[in-house]
């Protein structure tokens, strides 16, 4: 079974009709009791790093996640900024993350970006490149196309966290991984056949 | 390597799907559901849905056939019509929708974009200008109403304010050449891309895959929208859905970004 974590952001439904179609039951977790007992947790966000962490905050439910996943290893997903919460910090805000991977969330450098030719957001279908062998990419072809949509990315201070790259402009890591703990940049789920492969994978590890 | 997006743009009028031609003239062309799952198995980049009654009644948007629209969709989904506040946009984010559109109330009230924008994140708030171009003039004027009223807006002046706002996305959507399939209007897309940084899609006059791989060519990463050519199949626009497979759409998109 999958919980989803709903703290008022993110695109649950997305995921929650993705697995229902693959046959794997879905909870969705509103309150810390939702999250009593979850195998497998994806935290889902989109928009600001600050709005994001004092939605998680202010729900209740972060001490029980940070319970199951530092504490009893329940394997966690992050998905875009549910990606970047798991930095220590965003240059986006000034809230601390989750810092359960160590590194800071950095805006595409603006010098690049005032080209004529690189926009922010990130906008659109570009390649994985496998750097480190994960589970999480099983039958996943290498350079595969996901659909991103963000401006800033995840510096890890550690490379060996890092699964995936991607090049925009500046390679930076478009997943990443530490003992349970994965994050993804882009968006599986609505990166069509490869993106519910991520997401089936995930919930088989 | 970020390629250019071709996103169908589907348009809604009474829970089915029409195709117009320059804003009027709207043709039935089938059921958005299904048309949906078409373009999921066809692995279309981006869906854009735009109701386009739902201002003009004064009616909420359809939250109901949103919320069908967004479950069925495994590609990225930008639903616009009807929408005039932050806790409307919210609801329809809610429903599993990625990106919003906007026109007439940015019209009437600007900051109405940074308001959401602030909220979601300016990856999630898109404009649309539907513009026509000035007669004796180079300039192009954004009109509402279903391209019925001018607004007496400069489009390229209202671009640069949108981005300032914090729009994340501008749609520009020439009127004249809706449903037309003349081509897009490329010294439009020329003046209001050299006028602002954020990610521009164009939509109106869509003429043939090979266009669009020539825009490509000429303007870069882009997002190249369409009506028509996704559902009208011929001299008599027989409906027929098309959309290239991921092979012909690498070999269209060859001028990418790394």
């Amino acid at each position: 079974m999958i919980t989803i974590i709903d703290y008022g952001l993110g695109n649950i439904k997305a995921f929650a009709n993705i697995y229902e179609r693959l046959n794997i039951k879905v909870k969705i977790a509103k309150t810390k009791n939702d999250i009593l007992g979850a195998e497998k947790l994806i935290l889902p966000g989109v928009g600001a790093f600050d709005f994001a962490m004092s939605q998680l905050n202010s729900s209740g439910m972060r001490d029980a996640i940070e319970k199951a996943v530092v504490s009893n290893k329940v394997p966690l997903l992050g998905v875009c900024v549910g990606m970047q919460m798991l930095a220590n910090s965003s240059e986006e805000g000034k809230l601390d993350g989750l810092g359960w991977i160590e590194g800071t969330v950095n805006k595409f450098d603006k010098k690049l970006f005032n080209s004529d030719l690189y926009r922010l957001p990130h906008m659109g279908w570009n390649n994985v490149n496998q750097s480190n062998k994960s589970n999480l990419f099983c039958n996943v072809p290498d350079l595969g196309r996901f659909y991103f949509l963000h401006s800033y990315y995840f510096n890890c201070n550690d490379n060996n966290n890092i699964i995936s790259t991607s090049t925009y402009g500046n390679t930076f890591a478009s997943a990443v991984n530490s003992n349970n703990i994965f994050g993804v940049q882009f968006h599986p789920e609505k990166s069509h056949f490869l993106g519910v492969q991520v997401l089936n994978n995930f919930a088989k590890l | 390597m970020l390629n250019s997006r071709i996103i169908p743009c589907l348009l809604i009028q009474n829970n089915g799907l029409v195709k117009t031609t320059k804003f009027t003239n709207p043709k039935y062309v089938g059921d958005p559901l299904n048309a949906v799952k078409i373009f999921n198995d066809k692995e279309a980049d981006e869906l854009i849905v735009l109701d386009i009654d739902a201002t003009k009644e004064k009616r909420e948007p359809n939250y109901n056939l949103i919320e069908n629209l967004a479950s069925e969709c495994r590609m990225p989904l930008c639903y616009g019509g009807g929408i005039n506040n932050l806790s409307q946009a919210l609801k329809i984010f809610s429903l599993g929708v990625e990106k919003i559109a906007i026109s007439t109330s940015a019209l009437n009230n600007i900051s109405i974009v940074s308001e959401i924008a602030s909220r979601v994140g300016s990856q999630s708030v898109v404009v649309v200008l539907d513009v026509k171009k000035k007669i004796f003039s180079n300039k192009y004027e954004v009109f509402y109403k279903n391209g019925k009223k001018p607004s007496g807006i400069d489009a390229v002046e209202y671009a640069i304010k949108l981005e300032q706002e914090g729009a994340g996305e501008l749609l520009i959507n020439s009127i004249e050449l809706d449903g037309t399939m003349k081509g897009y209007d490329l010294k439009l897309i020329k003046i209001i891309r050299a006028a602002v940084n954020i990610p521009i899609t164009i939509l109106g006059g869509a003429s043939s895959f090979e266009e669009m791989s020539k825009v490509v060519n000429e303007f870069g990463v882009i997002g190249l929208a369409a009506g028509s050519l996704f559902v009208f199949k011929g001299r008599f626009r027989a409906v027929l859905i098309s959309y290239p497979t991921p092979t012909e759409k690498r070999n269209l998109l060859e001028n990418s970004l790394t």
